[in-house]
C-alpha cells in the first residue's frame, strides 16, 4: 500500500471560477475532495450596519450592490417592504415599469449565469454570445436611468422615471429576438454530448434536503418542488399574467440548467404580457411624504430574484432611518449546501457544482 | 490594551443617551398595531404627544454632548453636531413649540393619510384578522405540548400580511422549534430568515418558519438577555440555521450553544466586538 | 536534403544544416505568430468580435507584440520553486517540438531527414515534452501546477497509445513507418488517400491528436476554470513564451503528421488541379487541419478527468484495435 498524503488546497480567493472573491479550503485525496470549507466574507461591505445610518432613499443604492447580477430585484424588495410599512399605494404604470425592469432584469441574470456557467464548464463562446443579449437589455436600462449594473432606478413609492420614448417597443423588439437566440443557444449547447455528460447527476440532492437548507430559486424547483414566489405568494402585479413554473425531477445540475433556460422563455412571456397590457399614461410616483419614516413596527417581505427568494426584514421605530435591517440573501443561503455537495467529487465538478448554484458574491457576503 | 480601553469607554456613553427613548417603543410593543387602528384623527394627538415627549427626553442629551464632545471632538461628525445643536435649540425655545407642532402634524397627516387606505376601513369596529384563528391555536398548541408560559406574547403583525408573530420564552425555544418542525398541524420545514436585532434593552433573534403546503408562515422571536446573549441553536432541525447563526453571532455577539460550527463568517476572526451591536464603537472611527 | 547526410561532414555541410535549422525555425515562428493571430481572429469572428485590430494592419503585429512583451518581462522564479528544474522545464519541453519537424517531408524533395521510423521519431520526442511538463508542475511548488502537472502525465501518456494505434493501420497498409513513403503510397488522387480506407483510424488519430496537444476539449492540464493555469501557473516572460512556443509547434507538427498520414500529403485531390504545385497542396490541407482546431476550441466545453481517461481506455483503444483488426482483413482479402 502506498502511503498518500491529502493535499489541502485554497481554491480562491482570487481564482476564475469562484465568481467573485469566494475561497473553498479543499482537502484532495488525488482529485478527489474529502472536505471542503467555505470562507466568505470577503466582500462585506456591512450593507445593514451602514444602512441604520441612512434613510430609506439613500440605502436604496446599496441593494444595487448587494446583487450587482440583478438589481433592480434588490431595488425592489427594499420600496416594496418599506411601502407595505407605510400603506402606499403605487400607480399602475409605475407597478407596470417595476415589473418590467425586474423581468428583464431576469432575462440578464440568467443569460450571465449562463454564459459563466459554460465558461467554467470549458467553453468560451457561449460567453460572449449572453454577454452580447445582456448587453441590448444594460443598453435599454441605461436609456431609462442612466446606469448599466447598479441602477437605483425605483423609489419608495414607484419608480424614478418614466419609460423614455419608444422604449417600450425596443423591449417588445428583443423579447421576440430573445425567442430565436435561445433557440440558437440550445442548438449550440443544450444538446452537447460533453456538455451533458459533465452536468448530468452531479451535485444531486433531493427535495427534503433541498429544504432542509432552505434554498430556493431554481436550486429548490430541480428537485420537483413547485415554489416560485411570484406564483406562491403573489407580490406586485405577478397574479395578472400567465406563466408556468419550471420544476425538475433528479436535482442535478442538468436540471438547474434546464430550469434557468425555461425560466428565462417564461419571464419573457411575462415580458410579452405585461408591455402588451402596459397602460398607455399614467403617474409613476405614488403620493410620497417627503420624509419617509414607516411607522413603528417591524416587517418581513420576500420576492422572487433570480437566485431565489431575497427578502427584507425592516424593525422600524418610526425614524427615518431603519432600526435594523437584514437583507436575506438567497446566494447566501443556497451556498450552504455545497460543502454537503462537493464531498466525494472530483475537483472538475467543484466548479460545476459551484456554478451551478449560482452565487452572486456581492449578495453572500453583503 | 488600547483597543479595550476604546471600548470600554466607548461602552459607557453611547448606550445612556439612546437608553430612555428606548424604554419607550418597549412599552409600546404590544401596543404597535393601535395607533393605527385607530382613526387618523385620534392618530394626530398621539404623535402630537411624541414630539412632545421627545424634547423632554432630549434635554439630558445636550448636557452630555459637551462631556463626550471635550472628550473626543475628532470623532463627532459634523453634520450631527450640527443636527443635535439644531434639535435642542428647538426643545429650548419655547417659541418654537408651535412649530414643533405643526412639524408633528405633517408628520401625523402622511401617516394618516397611509393608514386611511389600509387601516381605515377595519378602523371603528377592530374586526379580528383572518389569521387570529391560527394566531390562537399556534399560541395553544405550544401552551400545550411545551410549557404553560412558553409564549410570551402572541399578535398579529397586521402590515406584514397579517403574520401571525409569537415571543417565545428563551429556555423553551429548542422545543418549540421542534414542535414548529415536527407537529403534523405545524409541520414548518422551511425556514425562510432568521435575523437578529438588537432593541438595546434586549436581543432578539427573529425565525420565520413557513409550511411550504399550507403557505401558512410564522414569525417567532426569541429574546435574550443582552449581557449574555444566548440562544438554543436550531441548527439540528433546521439546517439552513447554520449560516444565518453564525451571522448573527458574529454581527450581534449572539451565542449559539448547540450550534456544529460557531465561528465568525463574515468579519475577520480576529475582530473585536460584533458590528451590529448598538454599542458597538468602530476601531477606527474615522470611517 | 537528403544527399548531405550521405557525405562526409564538412564545415560546408555544416552551414548548410545550421542555416536550415535557423531557416525552419524563422518558419515555425512565422506559423507560430500568425497561428496565434489566427486563432484569435477565427474565434473572434465566431463569437461576433473583432479579434485582435488594434496593432499594426488588422492586428497582424499582434503576436509580435505579445511576444515582445513576454521576452521583455522580469524573469521571475518564486521563491520556493527548484530552480534547476524549474528552468530547465521550459527548455525541456521545446527542444523535442522543434526536434520532431525534422523529419517531415513537405513535397517530394523537401524534406530534412528521412527516417525510416518517421512516426515512431515522432512519438519517442513528443513524449519527452510530457516529462518536461510533469516538471514543471512539480518544480513550481504550487497546488495547482501539481495538479496540472499530474493531469498532464496521465492524460498524454493515455492518448499517446490510441494515437500509434490508429497510425498502424497506414502503417500495414504502405508498409512503411517511413512518412514518404506513406505519402508515395497514397499518390493519386483523393479516393487514393488513406482517409478513406482508414477512417476510423482517421478520427481516432484526430481525437487523440487534438488530446495530445492539450487543446479544448482536451485542454485539462491547463483547465482555466478549474486550475486557473494548470502547469504553467507560476511561468511569466520568455518561460512561458517557450511553453506557448511548444504547444504551437506541436499544433504544426500535429496538422503536418495528418496531412502525411491521411490527407495523401502534397498529392492535389482531383486530377484538373494538378497545375498547383504539390507545397501549396500541402499547406492547404495543413491549413484546413490547423483550422479545425480553432473551430473546435470556440465549439467544445472541456471534458472531465475521468471522462478523458475513460474515452482513452474504454473507447479509443479498443477501436483502434478493431481498427488494426478490419485492416488486416481486407489486405487480406483484397490482396
Amino acid at each position: 500500500m502506498i502511503r498518500t498524503e491529502e493535499l489541502l488546497l485554497n481554491v480562491g480567493p482570487q481564482h476564475p471560477s469562484t465568481h467573485g472573491v469566494f475561497r473553498i479550503v479543499v482537502k484532495l485525496d488525488g482529485e478527489v475532495i474529502t472536505e471542503a470549507t467555505p470562507v466568505m466574507g470577503y466582500l462585506h461591505r456591512g450593507t445593514e450596519k451602514l444602512a441604520e445610518n441612512l434613510n430609506f432613499t439613500q440605502i436604496i443604492p446599496y441593494t444595487d450592490r448587494m446583487d450587482y447580477v440583478s438589481a433592480m430585484t434588490n431595488n425592489y424588495v427594499l420600496c416594496h417592504a418599506v411601502e407595505k410599512m407605510m400603506g402606499l399605494e403605487i400607480p399602475e404604470r409605475a407597478e407596470f415599469m417595476r415589473l418590467i425592469v425586474m423581468e428583464m432584469q431576469r432575462v440578464a441574470s440568467h443569460l450571465v449565469w449562463w454564459g459563466t456557467y459554460l465558461l467554467d464548464i470549458g467553453a468560451i463562446s457561449p460567453f460572449l454570445y449572453a454577454f452580447s443579449d445582456r448587453e441590448r437589455i444594460l443598453g435599454m436600462f441605461n436609456e431609462l436611468c442612466g446606469a448599466r449594473l447598479t441602477y437605483n432606478y425605483m423609489r419608495v413609492g414607484g419608480v424614478k422615471w418614466d419609460a423614455p420614448e419608444g422604449w417600450i417597443e425596443k423591449v417588445k423588439t428583443f423579447v421576440k429576438d430573445m425567442h430565436y437566440r435561445l433557440d440558437e443557444y440550445h442548438n449550440l449547447v443544450s444538446g452537447n454530448e460533453i456538455f451533458l455528460s459533465r452536468i448530468k447527476g452531479i451535485g444531486k440532492y433531493d427535495a427534503k434536503t433541498a429544504i432542509d437548507y432552505g434554498l430556493s430559486g431554481a436550486n429548490l424547483r430541480c428537485t420537483g418542488v413547485q415554489w416560485d414566489l411570484r406564483k406562491a405568494e403573489p407580490y406586485s402585479l405577478y397574479d395578472r399574467f400567465e406563466f408556468d413554473v419550471p420544476v425538475g425531477k433528479n436535482g442535478d445540475c442538468f436540471d438547474r440548467y434546464e430550469l434557468r433556460m425555461e425560466e428565462i422563455v417564461q419571464s419573457l412571456r411575462i415580458l410579452e404580457q405585461a408591455l402588451e397590457q402596459f397602460p398607455g399614461d399614467g403617474e409613476t410616483m405614488g403620493k410620497v411624504p417627503r420624509v419617509i419614516r414607516p411607522p413603528a413596527g417591524e416587517i418581513y417581505v420576500r420576492i422572487e430574484s433570480p437566485r431565489g427568494e431575497i427578502g427584507c426584514h425592516i424593525v422600524s421605530k418610526g425614524k427615518a432611518e431603519p432600526y435594523r435591517l437584514k437583507f436575506r440573501r438567497p446566494s447566501f443561503v443556497n451556498l450552504q449546501i455545497l460543502p454537503k455537495l462537493l464531498v466525494g467529487e472530483s475537483m472538475t465538478n467543484l466548479v460545476t457544482i459551484l456554478g451551478g448554484i449560482d452565487i452572486v458574491l456581492g449578495e453572500v457576503d453583503c | 490594551m488600547s483597543e479595550e480601553n476604546n471600548r470600554e469607554q466607548g461602552d459607557a456613553p453611547v448606550p445612556d443617551p439612546k437608553s430612555e427613548p428606548v424604554a419607550e417603543p418597549q412599552a409600546e410593543l404590544p401596543a404597535v398595531e393601535q395607533p393605527q387602528a385607530e382613526t387618523p384623527i385620534a392618530n394626530i394627538p398621539a404623535a402630537e404627544q411624541q414630539q412632545a415627549e421627545q424634547p423632554v427626553a432630549e434635554t439630558p442629551p445636550p448636557a452630555r454632548r459637551v462631556e463626550t464632545d471635550e472628550e473626543k471632538a475628532a470623532r463627532r461628525k459634523a453634520s450631527l453636531e450640527a443636527r443635535e445643536a439644531a434639535k435642542a435649540a428647538a426643545a429650548q425655545a419655547a417659541g418654537l413649540a408651535a412649530q414643533a407642532g405643526t412639524e408633528g402634524r405633517a408628520v401625523a397627516k402622511a401617516s394618516g393619510d397611509s393608514d386611511g387606505e389600509g387601516g381605515g376601513e377595519e378602523a371603528p369596529p377592530r374586526e379580528p384578522s383572518p389569521n387570529q384563528p391560527r394566531l390562537d391555536r399556534v399560541a395553544a398548541i405550544l401552551r400545550e405540548l411545551v410549557s404553560e408560559d412558553a409564549v410570551e406574547e402572541a399578535y398579529i403583525n397586521e402590515p406584514n400580511d397579517h403574520l401571525p408573530t409569537l415571543v417565545v420564552k428563551n429556555e423553551f425555544w429548542l422545543k418549540s422549534a421542534e414542535l414548529f418542525r415536527n407537529h403534523e398541524e405545524l409541520s414548518c420545514s422551511y425556514l425562510r430568515n432568521v435575523s437578529g436585532v438588537d432593541y438595546e434593552t434586549h436581543m432578539e433573534v427573529v425565525y420565520y418558519p413557513l409550511n411550504m403546503d399550507t403557505r401558512h408562515c410564522y414569525c417567532l422571536k426569541v429574546r435574550t438577555s443582552r449581557d449574555q446573549p444566548t440562544v438554543s441553536s436550531v441548527t439540528p432541525i433546521w439546517e439552513t440555521a447554520n449560516w444565518n447563526e453564525r451571522e448573527i453571532y458574529d454581527l450581534l455577539g449572539i451565542d449559539f450553544p448547540g450550534h456544529p460550527d460557531l465561528r465568525r463568517i463574515m468579519m475577520p476572526d480576529d475582530w473585536v466586538g460584533h458590528p451590529l451591536r448598538k454599542d458597538y464603537v468602530p476601531l477606527d472611527p474615522e470611517v | 536534403m537528403q544527399h548531405f547526410w550521405d557525405q562526409p561532414l564538412s564545415w560546408g555541410n555544416a552551414g548548410i544544416f545550421i542555416a536550415s535549422a535557423v531557416g525552419i525555425l524563422a518558419v515555425v515562428i512565422i506559423f507560430v505568430t500568425y497561428a496565434i493571430y489566427f486563432e484569435r481572429k477565427f474565434i473572434g469572428w465566431m463569437q461576433f468580435r473583432k479579434g485582435p485590430n488594434r496593432t499594426g494592419p488588422l492586428g497582424l503585429l499582434q503576436t509580435v507584440a505579445d511576444v515582445s512583451k513576454l521576452l521583455l518581462k522580469e524573469d521571475t522564479i518564486p521563491k520556493k520553486a527548484d530552480r534547476g528544474l524549474f528552468i530547465l522545464a521550459p527548455a525541456l519541453a521545446f527542444v523535442p517540438s522543434f526536434a520532431v519537424l525534422a523529419f517531415i517531408p513537405y513535397t517530394l524533395e523537401l524534406q530534412f531527414a528521412d527516417l525510416n521510423v518517421g512516426f515512431l521519431y515522432y512519438v519517442a520526442l513528443s513524449g519527452i515534452t510530457t516529462i518536461a511538463i510533469v516538471v514543471a508542475g512539480w518544480a513550481s511548488n504550487n497546488k495547482y501546477s501539481l495538479l496540472g502537472g499530474m493531469r498532464s502525465a496521465a492524460q498524454m501518456i493515455s492518448y499517446e497509445v490510441p494515437l500509434v494505434m490508429s497510425v498502424v493501420g497506414v502503417v500495414m497498409m504502405s508498409g512503411s513507418l517511413n512518412l514518404r513513403e506513406i505519402v508515395i503510397s497514397q499518390s493519386g488522387y483523393f479516393w487514393h488517400w488513406n482517409f478513406i480506407p482508414q477512417i476510423l483510424g482517421f478520427g481516432i488519430f484526430l481525437i487523440a491528436a487534438v488530446s495530445e496537444l492539450n487543446r479544448t476539449p482536451f485542454d485539462l492540464p491547463e483547465a482555466e476554470s478549474e486550475l486557473v493555469a494548470g502547469y504553467h501557473v507560476e511561468y511569466s516572460g520568455f518561460r512561458f513564451a517557450f511553453f506557448m512556443l511548444t504547444e504551437y509547434i506541436y499544433v504544426y507538427a500535429i496538422a503536418c503528421l495528418t496531412t502525411i498520414l491521411f490527407l495523401g500529403g502534397w498529392n492535389s485531390p482531383i486530377p484538373q488541379l494538378d497545375f498547383v504545385p504539390g507545397l501549396l497542396w500541402f499547406f492547404l490541407k495543413f491549413a484546413v487541419i490547423v483550422f479545425s482546431l480553432f473551430w473546435i476550441r470556440a465549439t467544445f466545453p472541456r471534458l472531465r478527468v475521468d471522462q478523458l481517461m475513460g474515452m482513452a481506455w474504454k473507447v479509443l483503444l479498443p477501436l483502434a484495435i478493431l481498427n488494426i483488426f478490419l485492416t488486416a482483413v481486407g489486405i487480406e482479402i483484397m490482396g
